[in-house]
């Protein structure tokens, strides 16, 4: 018995990330990514005209984008013609913006229009501010702004944080994905950073799914029995924004009318490493990877 | 074996008005009659008809001939009907969405309870607050409802258990938390990304398998050449998908039992196989990576030598895990016999996937409705014969090692070269009026997709069934009589899906 344990203990080695904050993720990650402007970029389809045609077919249309016809096989998508391919209504052709608080990271509109989006393999996209998730050509970099953060938060929540997970409608993906911050490579909680099973010991609340009709009273009753001062964290586009189910029949999102949430945390799933920054930077934490001195 | 369209897995579209649709006594007795000659169901359910009829249509599947029995019935929803469930308990979940969807009443359907409370239910009174739970009267009982909202990271349903002191006498699970509507968002768009998406989003840890399930209905309504399918890409992610599970579900366990050794070192190789698969496709889950008619993501050269050289290690890093916990009383001591379920319980519900194969029922797509690369593979399935938590860990543990095997093999024949899968085609008209059946083994089990076209060729019926609709039962029948301490294991030996179930 004590054998295999040593062969387990021996190929497993030292499995934490020393330095999360050093952590790249490969190339192929879609994060955040880049948005060159309509009119200065070359078009591939045209390269000897630099000026792509602008329209803005369907880019509201949050409830569902119709058909994209004849032209998704060639490269070098309009804006407008992007808009009506995205799925969830992300992308806006003017002014050209794509909000990434909608955004699935399926890839489509950079396969498309190469010379329009470009996804980097940051995976810092995190926000306190709604509008902040919607990025254009001018973007360059996204995180928590400091001076939005509530006072308490920085004062209360700076050592130690304890976060109840509530899943209304989410397919498990960022589910398991905040589960993995917790775990043997990630290791979340060496800044004291925690999921707790009771709501009661919770200093905040960590939303995934879209907000089912069927969960609305449990979503209520548990945000309602966490003590003041509290958090509210809004984790994958599901939670966000609806994602695919916005403007579904099944979906009450009256929840977010009433209560704020304090981080935006984008993806779909959302990657661990976006959770443990958005977190660190929301709580105004030195986000080195090295455990905290006592 | 009259009155039923007989197809191969993937062999096609069928014409609606070909499909033979007779009144509701023929029905009932011909779908009986091929449920007593061994033929499981696959799926159930009911579309408006003409006027205000509707229809049911019964996709079964015969696991020995390797055939799709599709029939179909007219019914008046105003007549009650005698149900296929008092005869079938596995025809339970089907019959139970059919009465709520429709409001179409059965004579004599044990246990008619809501099923999901879908937002287009018949009956609006029904909700989440006043589900009938069972109950039973006695000093010596007492009730303990756990959920909707659960202790860890997990989705949320309400479990009610019946307790004499310590033991669970009965167990009844409640869910509809999850409802999305990703139904009627099928049938909502003529956007085949949006649609795709929507498949992968059924349930996140199976992705994959969804997506294939969706991508195989739509390549046959759409026409789309079979030799076109990127059939290696498809059957090495699904792999990967179930040895990224089964990873996780072995730490889980592990876990439950504050075994922090197994839990640990299953984190990291799940760390592993899911980076990957990111390395691979840019996501962690898979998603992306299947599309109808194509990929995105051929094999390279450099991803066939990682996919090789990562799931090589983790074979024998999980070996040397399986070994340890199979050499560690205290492990063994929780898992074995602990939450049985027992052979015939498990054919009568209809269990299907990983939770029938612990139960020795040796219910596998993969082997019974071959596709993709799986012929060539010749796919054995694992089987099991004690149904208990060890059995079911013990599927995880052979499963692991053979699904890397048969990715191995097929690595192997993608270094070999030949030519790389088309792009995905999102553009293909579909055949009007006309059903198609799209199957896929995940790691849970059965994964099937009926998706049905009007006379334009939209999608105007899209139905879907996770495996987990069969096997909540199977969970409530596993916890009577175990102590009520052993539900966690139990449950997470199973690890079933609520959005999976709830759509
Ligand atoms: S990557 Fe995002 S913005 Fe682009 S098409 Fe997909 S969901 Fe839309």
């Amino acid at each position: 018995m004590f054998r295999t344990k040593f062969r387990v203990l021996r190929s497993h080695g030292i499995q934490y990330i020393k330095r999360l904050d050093e952590a790249a993720l490969p190339e192929i990650f879609r994060g955040r990514p880049v948005l060159t402007d309509p009119a200065e970029a070359a078009h591939p389809g045209d390269p000897q005209n630099g000026d792509a045609p602008t329209h803005t077919a369907g880019g509201d249309d949050i409830s569902g984008p119709g058909a994209c016809n004849g032209s998704t096989t060639r490269p070098g998508m309009t804006p407008g013609e992007l808009a009506a391919l995205c799925p969830t209504g992300a992308i806006t052709a003017t002014p050209f913006s794509l909000d990434l608080g909608r955004c699935l990271f399926c890839g489509e509109c950079a396969r498309r229009a190469p010379h329009l989006i470009r996804f980097t393999n940051d995976y810092h996209m995190a926000a306190n501010d709604r509008r902040a998730l919607v990025i254009t050509p001018q973007t360059t970099a996204l995180t928590p702004d400091p001076d939005l953060v509530r006072r308490e938060i920085t004062r209360t929540f700076g050592h130690a944080l304890k976060l109840r997970e509530v899943c209304a409608g989410g397919e498990g993906s960022t589910e398991m994905e905040l589960g993995a911050s917790m775990n043997v490579n990630f290791d979340f909680g060496r800044y004291g950073i925690d999921f707790t099973a009771s709501p009661r010991h919770a200093d905040g609340l960590v939303l995934t799914g879209p907000f089912t009709e069927n969960m609305a009273r449990a979503l209520e009753l548990c945000y309602e029995a966490i003590a003041e001062p509290k958090l509210l964290i809004v984790a994958g586009a599901d939670a966000i924004s609806g994602g695919l189910f916005a403007g579904s029949p099944a979906i009450d999102r009256r929840f977010l009318d009433r209560v704020a949430p304090d981080l935006y945390l984008p993806g779909n799933p959302v990657h661990p490493l976006t959770f443990i920054h958005g977190v660190m930077a929301l709580t105004g934490r030195p986000f080195t990877g090295k455990k905290r001195k006592r | 074996m009259e009155n039923f369209t007989i197809l191969h897995n993937g062999s096609g579209p069928v014409a609606l008005h070909s499909i033979p649709c007779t009144d509701y006594a023929p029905f009932h007795a011909r779908v009986a009659g091929r449920l007593a000659a061994g033929c499981h169901c696959a799926h159930y359910f009911a579309i408006p008809g003409a006027g205000d009829t509707l229809i049911v249509f019964a996709v079964l599947l015969d696991d020995t001939a390797h055939t799709v029995l599709v029939s179909a019935a007219s019914v008046d929803p105003e007549t009650a009907v005698p149900s296929l469930t008092a005869l079938y308990p596995a025809m339970h979940p089907f019959e139970r969405d059919i009465a709520e969807t429709t409001g179409l009443r059965y004579t004599d359907m044990p246990w008619d309870k809501p099923l999901r409370l879908a937002h287009d239910r018949a009956d609006r009174t029904r909700t989440v607050d006043n589900y009938p739970f069972y109950s039973i009267e006695g000093e010596a009982l007492h009730e303990v409802n756990v959920g909707p909202i659960h202790a860890g990271i997990i989705e949320p349903g309400a479990f009610r258990f019946i307790c004499n002191g310590e033991r669970v006498l009965h167990l009844e699970i409640a869910l509809g938390y999850q409802h999305r509507g990703v139904e009627k968002l099928m049938t909502a768009t003529g956007n085949r990304l949006r649609q795709a998406m929507l498949a992968e989003a059924i349930a996140g840890d199976s992705s994959v398998a969804h997506g294939r399930a969706f991508a195989a209905a739509i390549e046959q309504l759409g026409d789309a050449p079979a030799s076109n399918a990127p059939a290696l890409e498809r059957t090495i992610a699904l792999e990967m998908e179930r040895v990224a599970m089964h990873l996780a579900d072995t730490g889980a366990l592990c876990g439950d039992i504050g075994y922090q050794l197994g839990q640990v070192a299953c984190e990291a190789l799940r760390t592993v196989t899911i980076n990957t698969t990111q390395r691979w496709c840019g996501n962690r889950f898979g998603k992306g990576l299947v599309r109808p008619a194509g990929t995105w993501y051929p094999l390279t050269p450099e991803i066939v030598e990682l996919i090789r050289h990562n799931m090589t290690d983790v074979k024998r890093r999980y070996g040397e895990v399986s070994a340890n916990l199979h050499a560690t009383p205290s492990v063994l001591a929780r898992f074995e016999d602990c939450g049985r379920l027992d052979p015939a319980q498990a054919a009568s519900i209809g269990a299907v996937g990983m939770a029938a194969r612990a139960s020795g029922l040796a219910r596998d797509l993969r082997a019974s409705h071959p596709a993709d690369a799986y012929p060539e593979l010749g796919h054995t399935p694992v089987t099991e014969e004690a149904g208990d938590v060890m059995a079911r860990l013990n599927i995880r543990c052979r499963e692991v090692a053979q699904s890397i095997d048969h990715i191995l093999a097929l690595l192997h024949e993608a270094s070999d070269g030949g030519t790389a899968p088309p792009a995905p085609d999102l553009e293909r008209p579909l055949m009007p009026s006309a059903l198609a059946v799209g199957l896929a083994e995940g790691w849970r089990g059965e994964v099937c997709h009926v998706a049905l076209t009007d006379a334009t060729g939209r999608i105007a019926h899209y139905k879907i069934k996770d495996p987990s609709l069969h096997n909540w039962l199977a969970l409530a029948l596993a916890v009577r009589g175990e102590g009520i301490s052993d539900f966690p294991i139990c449950n997470k030996s199973f690890n079933l899906s609520y959005c999976g179930h709830d759509l």
